[in-house]
This record gives structure tokens, sequence and C-alpha cells, in this order.
């Protein structure tokens, strides 16, 4: 699988987990779920795409690692300024941490195990 | 009247220095005392460079001596690998000795590289030596005399396996590829594998090799002297212990005596190496359950590692909610 395909599936899957979180974290999330879920799936699947691009250019993995950490936390930072509107509750390192410790992970898995660009002469 | 001795080497020394015809090639210091021969620096006068020169011993010209020289000169043309020396020329001294002229080598013995290295950077380049005494096997030669003195580490990592006089050519059909291979001056059975003639180094010889049994001398016999040089370079004291125990298993089974229980080529002593350095098992040896986690664990850290910095600190945030 190329990188930035990896960088997507991973980051889709693990974005979906990170967002099942919520139930045990923060229990009186509940009724937003779905919402909750769809909206970390959605910015796994970008960074995670944005994140193997990377891996695809940078071939390395220290900082192919340090790179998933930093576009995965300017990507949930706006999500991590907003406020949950039924709680009235911010969320803010609960999301800014866990979401930056999976492109942590995306970005090593997929310089790790990512196919690399098919040189073409 | 004797001389002394100081004065009777330096007659001896004197007596050997070869003296070419022709005038090519200016002999200067020795470089390098292998079992046939002596190894010189020289100067290369017509493509203006250093080269090294490989001449019979004075002791030893008699009819067996020079033709296997000439052998190892044609055997180690014919084996054009970068981790093997390119033979430049070839021919006879104005006393009769027979020479030739190879790439002049310029690193360290295998001993020295190993004395600094890391495990990983020592099974890498035994990696390399694998793949040069498989590309031989592959050509139809065998070695016969490997061991870490004929075996040269380049100022680039690069990898020389060196002293092909005792090689022994087990079939021609491959040299043949590629344009005429000459005449059938490599013997496949020279003298000096007549039944009972022993030929190696104690230590680094294979069992068959040792007792004189040249018809079971097959690439299984430098895989038993690959198996020793690894021990060799990895078995020693003080760095015995830090030698995972696979590694063991896998010079283990190359020495086995019975050359049917060692690994049928170079190339898959090479394989489990490289299984080793991939951080997979290995086929020499049964891993133990705590081995096989230990082996996961390495091969896998760097995630393993972020998945639990993930979990660690989701378990933060649950517990230390509300507080």
């Amino acid at each position: 699988m190329n990188k930035p395909l990896l960088g997507l599936v991973l980051g889709g899957a693990l974005g979906a987990l990170d967002g099942l979180t919520a139930l045990v974290s923060a229990p009186e999330t509940k009724p937003q779920i779905m919402g909750i879920i769809a909206g970390s799936t959605g910015k796994g699947l970008i960074a995670g795409v944005l994140i193997g691009l990377i891996a695809r250019k940078v071939n390395n993995l220290t900082a192919s690692i340090v790179l998933g950490f930093v576009v995965a936390a300017v990507i949930a930072l706006p999500f991590a300024l907003g406020v949950d509107p039924a709680t009235g509750k911010r969320y803010f390192w609960e999301i800014m941490i866990p979401g930056s410790i999976v492109g942590l992970i995306v970005g090593y898995a997929t310089q790790k195990f990512g196919q690399p660009a098919v040189q073409r002469i | 009247m004797t001389l002394p001795r100081e004065i009777s080497e330096h007659l001896r020394r004197v007596l050997s220095r070869p003296e070419p015809t022709g005038g090519r090639y200016e002999i200067r210091e020795p470089v390098g005392q292998g079992g046939m021969g002596t190894v010189y620096r020289a100067y290369d006068r017509e493509l203006e460079r250093e080269v090294a020169l490989k001449v019979l011993r004075p002791d030893l010209v008699d009819a067996e001596a020079a033709p296997r020289l000439e052998r190892e000169a044609r055997i180690l043309a014919r084996l054009e690998h970068p981790g093997i020396v390119p033979v430049h020329d070839a021919g006879t001294l104005s006393d009769g000795r027979v020479f030739y002229v190879m790439k002049l080598v310029r690193g360290e013995r295998l001993e020295e590289f190993a004395s600094r290295a890391t495990l990983t950077e020592i099974l890498r380049l035994f990696l390399r030596i694998c793949e040069t005494i498989g590309f031989a096997h592959a050509r139809g030669v065998v070695h016969r005399d490997l061991k870490p003195s004929n075996i040269m580490v380049g100022a680039f990592g690069e990898v020389l396996v060196l002293d092909w006089g005792i090689a022994r050519i087990l079939k021609e059909p491959e040299l043949q590829e590629g344009g005429p291979t000459g005449t059938g001056a490599v013997d496949g059975t020279p003298a000096d594998t007549a039944p009972g003639t022993i030929l190696g180094t104690p230590g680094f010889m294979a069992p068959e090799q040792a007792e004189g049994l040249p018809h079971l001398v097959d690439a299984r016999t430098d895989v038993f002297a690959l198996g020793a040089i690894l021990r060799s370079l990895l078995g020693q004291e003080g760095r015995k212990k830090d030698t995972p125990r696979p590694v063991a298993s896998i010079w283990r089974r190359a020495l086995v005596p019975d050359p049917a229980g060692r690994y049928p080529s170079a190339d898959s002593l090479a394989e489990d190496v490289a299984r080793f350095l991939d951080g997979e098992p290995v086929q020499a040896h049964r891993e133990s359950l705590g081995e096989r986690a230990g082996r996961i664990f390495r091969k896998y850290q760097t995630a393993i590692i972020l998945v639990l910095t993930y979990l660690v600190i989701r378990f933060l945030f649950l517990a230390t909610r509300g507080l």
C-alpha cells in the first residue's frame, strides 16, 4: 500500500477509534457521539493523507513521526478550540493530546510500512 | 662461519625480492604473505598506479606450486565480482617465478573491523562475505581457505575475499557464459586435492577437508568456514555474552560436522542472518515464548511505545476526570 493511501486508511480508522473513546472519557457526550466519531474520522482521514504525502517526500522515520505529530495537532486545533454546545465545555487537551499522538502513530506507520513512490524514468 | 641472524634475514629478503622483466612494475615493500606467495606493493609504470603483485615464494619453486599460482590467477580473473580482487596481469619473472598483478586493496583486516564494530555492522558485513562466496559457488568455485585474515574491509565498508590459492573448481559450465573461457587449464582435480592431501587452516577447515576427503568438498565446506568466521568474530571473550542466541544457533548449524546437517549454501546461511537482522525468526533456532515476545517487541518497539503512550494518555484523562 502506498504511503498516502496507508495514511488515509490508518488515519481514518484511528480517528474513528479515537472518537469512540469519548464514550469512556466523557460519557456526557453520548448524545453527540455519531457527530464526534464522524468529525474525528474526517480529521483522521485528512491528517492521514497529508502525513502519507509528507512521508513520501521526506523518507526519514524521525522526520515523518515529528511531522505527523505537527500535522495532526494543527488539524485537531480548530476542533479542540470549539465548545461542546450541549455541555458548554471545552475539551482542549482531551482532543489535542490524543489526536497528536494518533498523528505520531500514522507518521511512523506510513514511513515504516508504506511503499515508497515508484521511480519513473 | 655462521652469519648473524639479521644479516641472513636481510639476504633472504633481498634474494626473494622479485625483479620483473620489462620494467613495467617497480617493486616496493611486501604487504602480505600467503601460503604460496608473497604480495608486494608495486607501481605500474605503464598505467601509473599502485598495484599488488603476488609472486611465488622462492622456496616453493617446484612443479606443483607454479601451476597452482597460475590457477589462482585464472580463478580470480574469472570471478568478476565487487567482493573479489580483480587481476590485471600475469607472467613469469626472469628467475622463473610465476607472478600475477591485481588491484592493491586498501583497508583493514576483518578482525580489526570487527573489534570496534557493533553486532549489526558485523552481521551486515558478514552478509556481503556470504554473497561473495555464494557468487563463487554459483561459478563452481569453492574457496577452501576462508578465515578472517583472508578477508579485508575497504574504506567504504566493501568486502574483499582474498587468497584463492587453494580454491577448487567443482564445475565449469557457468564459467563459459559471456564468451570463450580459454583452455582447460583450470583443472577440476588438481594435484592438491588428491585424496589424503590436507590444505586449509585449522579452526576454519571443515572435517571433510581436514580429513583429506576431496570428494566430499563442496559449497558446504565453505559454509563451515563461514560459520567459524562468524563464531570467531562474535564468540570472543567480552563479546560472547552480548551475542544473541539465534546468532549462536546460526554459526552452530554452519559448523555441524556432517555436511548434510549444515546450511546447503552460503546463500541460505545469509538468508538466516538476514532474517535475524529483519527481526524475523531464524531457521536454525527454535525460540522460546519469551524470546519470541522480545523479538516482536524489538521489531515493533516504536509502534508499541506510541500505542502505549496513547493508551496511557487516555487512561490519565479518565483517571483525572472530575478532579
